[in-house]
């Protein structure tokens, strides 16, 4: 029997064939390594994401985040909620908060589930995939599984915003959250002694309707990590991911630039550092290839 | 101008505090504002806002209403949270500049053709359409939102980007015949409509 149980929430990016499914099968190798069982959240919805606001207004929004709880808390009871996306745990966590300490709130969600025959109880618990970690696991056990320490490799730990405020992980700062150094640290590589862009925005969804703007504040990002010397970019989120390696293509086409550094999840430097084949460790999903990574894979 | 809006207007009149305070999200924190200017040195958009997070308080108190509604500041907002994380009265400004934008949206004011408020809008009615995201029909959406001359074009320059995402698997070109959905999607609409038809009764939405 695995060591702890969870039910997962993995979001609309993390599906077969979307943006960050890379992520999902890093994270499953990972888990495996590590000995968690999650258990996907039967018919979950989407969280509504951090622009879902304009048009979807504030109770659509809790409603169909309740939904999850609801079907969790009746299906997977006693699991916490262990999501891998910045921007559902973020949605899911801020509409749990709202629903708890607002009595109208909770009760207009439950009648708008009633509507499909579900009532959420205000028991389930939501958390990151980071927390879970660092706080179920602890860093001895993240570094136990290593066989192929990530030796030599300078790694930006890119934390971004959404893991990091409003809420954070617990213990860290805003201003410089340690854990993604930490992690790179046990793994066996090189974190940033100093990283200016740690937790900068991407631009967000903004990066489809202002992309000119969002294209500056990844060209920073890239820039100060490349500055550092960092070989590739290492985040929690699967928007800042695809942002930050997407869009420098873009970047250098307008203004003449030659940036390619890989952008790559945490739980794809543990798969490789736990001796997981390439393909396993979701680096054949890498827009800008990481042969540094593919070259300990492989070893 | 929509019904709705001009109802609010007869309603609360020259008090749009009040009025912000009861109809948008989170607004009943705007008079706590201490004109600190942090959140307006914390944003990394800071320079595109028309006003600042800072200045919008201010105005909502001075009864600044069009000014407010039909500005395009809130809609400069990514969603960092810097703002709340950094504001030492601990003010959810995030989820304030998310309600404002959401009020202006709903009662039709809000500017016309704003890229933010258009994406958000096709992105909330592609995710609500099968209870979850379809990316590929998000992305074409968006490329052709200003019709099909400038979306073939940004198509032309996104090519590789979106041919590279097919070939690394995080794209798929089938999802144009529906992708992902919930499998209870009778359910998943109809908690939605009913929770639409609460928040429109409580914010002067209804018709």
């Amino acid at each position: 029997m695995a060591k702890k149980e969870y039910a997962f929430y993995p979001g609309c990016s993390s599906q077969a064939k979307s943006s960050a499914a890379n992520y999902l099968t890093s994270v499953n190798t990972m888990c495996e390594k590590l000995d968690i069982k999650l258990n996907e959240i039967p018919d979950w919805n989407c969280c509504g994401a951090s622009i879902g606001y304009a048009e979807g207004g504030e109770l659509p929004r809790l409603a169909i985040n309740a939904r999850n709880f609801a079907i969790a808390e009746q299906q997977l009871p006693g699991q916490d909620i262990v999501a891998t996306c910045a921007a559902c745990w973020l949605g899911a966590r801020e509409s749990k908060e709202r629903l708890d300490h607002t009595a109208q709130l909770m009760q207009e969600t439950n009648e708008a589930l009633a509507a499909a025959g579900l009532k959420y109880e205000g028991k389930v618990a939501v958390r990151h995939m980071v927390e879970v970690l660092i706080e179920d696991l602890g860093y001895d056990a993240i570094k136990a599984p290593v066989v192929k320490p990530l030796e030599g490799l300078k790694i930006a730990g890119y934390v971004g915003c959404q893991t990091n405020r409003p809420f954070g992980i617990a213990g860290e700062s805003f201003e410089n959250p340690k854990y993604l150094d930490k992690f790179i640290e046990v793994l066996g590589g090189e974190p940033l002694e100093k990283y200016e862009q740690k937790v900068a925005c991407c631009g967000g969804a903004l990066a489809f309707s202002e992309p000119e703007k969002s294209q500056k504040q990844i060209r920073d990002i890239v820039e100060s990590a490349l500055d550092h010397k960092a070989e590739l970019i290492v985040t929690p989120c699967p928007l800042c991911q695809a942002n930050v390696e997407v869009y420098q293509s873009e970047i250098n086409r307008k203004h003449g630039t030659n940036f390619a550094v890989p952008v790559v999840y945490y739980s794809q430097l543990m798969a490789v550092a736990y001796g997981s084949s390439a393909k396993d460790a979701g680096l054949n999903g890498q827009l800008i290839r990481t042969e540094a990574l593919e070259k300990i894979a492989n070893k | 101008m929509s019904n709705a809006n001009q109802q609010a207007v007869a309603r609360y009149k020259n008090n749009f505090l009040k009025e912000v305070e009861e109809r948008v999200e989170e607004g009943h924190w705007v008079k706590m504002c201490m004109q600190c200017g942090v959140c307006a040195g914390s944003c990394p958009l800071g320079p595109a806002w028309e006003h600042t997070p800072q200045k919008i308080f201010m105005m909502i108190r001075a009864g600044k209403r069009d000014e407010v509604l039909q500005s395009d500041s809130m809609w400069m907002c990514t969603s960092c949270y810097n703002c709340i994380a950094r504001c030492p009265r601990k003010l959810p400004i995030t989820h304030i500049m998310h309600g404002l934008a959401n009020y202006a949206h709903r009662l039709g004011i809000a500017p016309k053709g704003q890229p933010t408020r258009e994406f958000a809008t096709m992105f909330w009615k592609n995710l609500t359409k099968r209870g979850r995201t379809n990316e590929l029909m998000l992305t074409l959406n968006l490329y052709f939102a200003n019709g099909i001359g400038p979306g073939i074009q940004t198509a032309m320059n996104m090519q590789k980007i979106g041919l590279g995402m097919v070939l690394a698997g995080r794209l798929n070109p089938m999802e144009i015949f529906g992708g992902h959905s919930v499998k209870d999607l009778k359910g998943f609409h109809a908690v939605l409509a009913k929770a639409k038809e609460i928040e429109d009764r409580k914010k002067g939405f209804a018709s």
